[in-house]
C-alpha cells in the first residue's frame, strides 16, 4: 500500500500527512486531559519521550517485534500518567501546569544522562516499521474510539469535571479516579504516537522532546478548539502545515508562527471549532430548521 | 566552601526572584501566565548590552536604561497581545497568545543578533574581598545589594503608595476595583512596566555575572522563575521573593554536591516535592472553594 501510495504522492507530502497522523493522536491524547477534563498539562512531551524511547529500547536493543515494543511504549507511558496523575491532583490549574512542565524537564534530563538512549547523542538505527497506511489506520481507530469515550458515560463525567469540579462531585462523579483515568488514557496515547514517531524517524534524541514540543501540541488543542474532537483535527493540521508553508518566508518563520497565534487567539478567542463535538454537528444536520437556544 | 556555594545559591537565586516578581504580580491581577515575560528579561540584557557597547556606561545606568526599555515593551505586549483578549476569551486563549509572543521576541533576536552568545564587555573591576572567611566579588555583591534594594523598593511601593493601594485591590477583585473608580486598565498595564523593569534588572545583572547573553536565554531562565513564584505560592509577593532566593540556593547546592549533568532537573524535582506537601506553596494562602 505505501509502494503504491508513493508512486502517486509526492514523497515529502506523504511525509507530512504521516507527520499530521501522528501529530494527531498526540494531539487527541491531550485533549482528553487539557481540552475535555480541563487539566492543564504542559509536559505532553515528556509522555511522548517516554513512548518513543521505551518502544525503540525495545527494538533496537532487545530485538522485540514491532508491535510489542509499540504497545510497551505506550502502556509505560500510561504508567507515568498515572504516577504523575495520582499525588499532584490535589493541585488545580496552574500548579498542575508547572509540575507537569517539571516532569517533562527531569525526563528530558534523565534522556539525557541514560546510557541505552545514547546519552545526548540520542538512539539512531531504530527499525522504521511505520508508514503512511499504518498510521492512517491507527488515527482513524482511534478517532472512532475517542469519539465512543466522550459519548460515554465517562466521557461525560469528563466534560462534568472540566465545566465545574464541586458540581460534578455533588452529582455523584469520582473526580479523583477520572481524572487520573484521563491523565492515564492521555498519556498513553502520547506514548503511542511517541512510539510511532520513533519507528518513522529511525532516529530520536532528547531534544526531540523538549519544552516547545510540548508546547506545540498544547497549541494545537487550543487553537482547534477545546474538547473538540474535529477541532484537534484541524487544530493538528494546521499548526503542523503552518511552519512548513511558511518556509517561503525562510528564517522569519518562526517569526510569523508567533505572530499567527496571537493573532488566531485575539480574532478566534475560543478556538477554530469552539466546542463543537460531533453529536451536535449531527444534530444540526439533521435539524434543520429547528432553532435551538445556541443558534 | 558550603558558605561560599550559599552565597552563589543567593546570587542565582536573587535573579530569579527578580523575574518571578513579573511573574507573580500579573498572575495576581489577572491569572494570566504571561510566558513572554523570560522573553522581555532576555530583551534587558541585550538592551543593557547595546547600552554598554555603545556608550561606555557604567553597570547601573545601563541597567536604567534596560529597565525603562523593557517597561515600555512589557506595556506594548500587553497592550498587543493580551488586552484584546481580556473578558472575552479563556485563560487558556491568553496563554496561548503569550506563547506566541514569546516566540515571536525570541525569533526576532535571533534574527538581529543571530544565535551564538554575546559575551559583555568588561565593564567593572572585579574585585574578590575576603569577609569572614569567606571570598565575595564585587559582582556579587553588587547583585545582592541591587536586588534587595529593588525587592525592599517594591514592598514599600506596594504597601505606601495609592498605586500599590489600587494594585492590591485589583488583585483582591478586578471588578469591584473598577467599581469604585480605579482604572484597572492602567493599573494592569503599570503592573506589566513594574514587573518588567525588574526582570530586565534581573537579566543586565545576570548577564554580566555570567559574562553571556543569548536569544533563548528566556526560556530556560522563564520557566526556572515561574517555578520559583509557584514554589513561593503564586500570586504573593514575598513568596515570589522567597521562592527564588530557595530555588537558587537549591539548586547550586544540588550541583555542588549532587551532580551537574541534573542541574535542571533538581530545581524542578524539588518543586514537585514541594508541591505535593504544600499544594499552595510556601506563601500561598488555601482558599477555600465554596459553591
Amino acid at each position: 500500500m505505501d509502494a503504491v501510495l508513493s508512486q502517486y504522492i509526492d514523497a515529502y507530502y506523504l511525509h507530512l500527512m504521516v507527520l499530521i497522523g501522528i501529530n494527531i493522536i498526540l494531539v487527541l491524547g491531550l485533549n482528553i486531559i487539557t481540552g475535555v477534563t480541563g487539566q492543564l498539562s504542559m509536559g505532553h512531551a515528556g509522555f511522548m519521550s517516554i513512548g518513543a524511547y521505551t518502544a525503540a529500547i525495545m527494538s533496537v536493543h532487545l530485538a522485540f517485534p514491532f508491535w510489542a515494543s509499540l504497545l510497551a511504549g505506550a502502556a509505560a507511558a500510561a504508567a507515568f500518567g498515572f504516577l504523575l496523575g495520582l499525588p499532584t491532583l490535589r493541585l488545580e490549574g496552574d500548579y498542575l501546569a508547572m509540575v507537569t512542565i517539571g516532569f517533562a524537564e527531569i525526563v528530558r534530563v534523565f534522556f539525557l544522562n541514560f546510557e541505552p538512549g545514547g546519552k545526548a547523542v540520542g538512539l539512531s538505527g531504530i527499525p522504521e516499521h511505520t508508514g503512511f497506511t499504518l498510521v492512517w489506520i491507527m488515527v482513524l481507530l482511534i478517532i472512532v474510539l475517542n469519539a465512543k469515550l466522550l459519548n460515554s458515560r465517562i466521557g461525560r463525567s469528563f466534560y462534568a469535571i472540566r465545566e465545574n469540579q464541586i458540581a460534578a462531585e455533588a452529582a455523584g462523579i469520582n473526580t479523583t479516579r477520572l481524572k487520573v483515568l484521563a491523565f492515564m488514557v492521555g498519556a498513553g496515547l502520547a506514548g503511542l504516537g511517541g512510539g510511532l514517531y520513533a519507528h518513522y524517524m529511525t532516529y530520536i534524541a532528547p531534544q526531540d522532546f523538549a519544552f516547545m514540543k510540548s508546547i506545540e501540541f498544547l497549541n494545537m488543542v487550543v487553537l482547534g478548539g477545546m474538547g473538540s474532537i474535529p477541532g484537534a483535527i484541524l487544530g493538528t493540521i494546521v499548526l503542523t502545515l503552518a511552519p512548513e508553508m511558511l518556509r517561503i518566508v525562510a528564517e522569519y518563520r518562526l517569526l510569523f508562527y508567533g505572530a499567527l497565534l496571537v493573532l488566531l487567539m485575539i480574532f478566534r478567542p475560543n478556538g477554530l471549532l469552539g466546542d463543537i463535538r460531533w453529536y451536535d454537528v449531527k444534530k444540526r444536520w439533521f435539524n434543520k430548521g429547528v432553532k435551538t437556544w445556541e443558534s | 566552601m558550603f558558605i561560599e556555594q550559599l552565597v552563589n545559591g543567593l546570587t542565582l537565586g536573587s535573579s530569579y526572584a527578580l523575574i518571578a516578581l513579573g511573574y507573580t504580580m500579573v498572575y495576581g491581577i489577572i491569572q494570566l501566565i504571561n510566558f513572554a515575560h523570560g522573553e522581555i528579561y532576555m530583551f534587558g540584557a541585550f538592551a543593557g548590552l547595546l547600552l554598554v557597547s555603545l556608550f561606555g556606561v557604567n553597570i547601573f545606568i545601563a541597567m536604567l536604561g534596560a529597565m525603562a526599555f523593557c517597561m515600555v515593551l512589557g506595556m506594548l505586549v500587553e497592550r498587543v497581545a493580551y488586552r484584546p483578549l481580556r473578558g472575552k476569551s479563556s485563560r487558556l486563549s491568553a496563554l496561548i497568545s503569550a506563547i506566541g509572543v514569546s516566540i515571536f521576541l525570541s525569533t526576532l533576536m535571533a534574527l538581529i543578533r543571530g544565535t551564538n552568545t554575546t559575551r559583555y564587555p568588561e565593564i567593572i573591576e572585579i574585585h574578590t574581598y575576603h569577609l569572614w572567611g569567606l571570598d565575595l566579588s564585587s559582582l556579587q555583591i553588587i547583585i545582592l545589594v541591587v536586588s534587595a534594594l529593588l525587592m525592599v523598593g517594591l514592598q514599600l511601593m506596594i504597601q505606601r503608595t495609592r498605586l500599590g493601594k489600587a494594585m492590591r485591590a485589583c488583585s483582591q477583585d478586578l471588578d469591584a476595583a473598577s467599581l469604585m473608580g480605579i482604572n484597572s486598565n492602567r493599573i494592569i498595564s503599570y503592573t506589566f512596566a513594574i514587573g518588567s523593569a525588574l526582570a530586565a534588572a534581573g537579566g543586565v545583572m545576570v548577564g554580566i555575572y555570567y559574562n553571556a547573553v543569548w536569544p533563548y536565554m528566556g526560556t530556560m531562565a522563564g520557566l526556572k522563575a515561574f517555578s520559583a513564584a509557584v514554589l513561593g505560592g503564586i500570586g504573593s509577593i514575598p513568596g515570589a521573593m522567597i521562592g527564588g532566593l530557595t530555588l537558587g540556593v537549591l539548586e547550586i547546592l544540588g550541583v555542588a554536591y549532587l551532580s551537574s549533568s541534573y542541574k535542571d532537573a533538581i530545581a524542578f524535582g524539588i518543586l514537585i516535592l514541594v508541591l505535593i506537601v504544600r499544594p499552595q506553596g510556601i506563601m500561598g494562602q488555601k482558599i477555600t472553594k465554596k459553591v
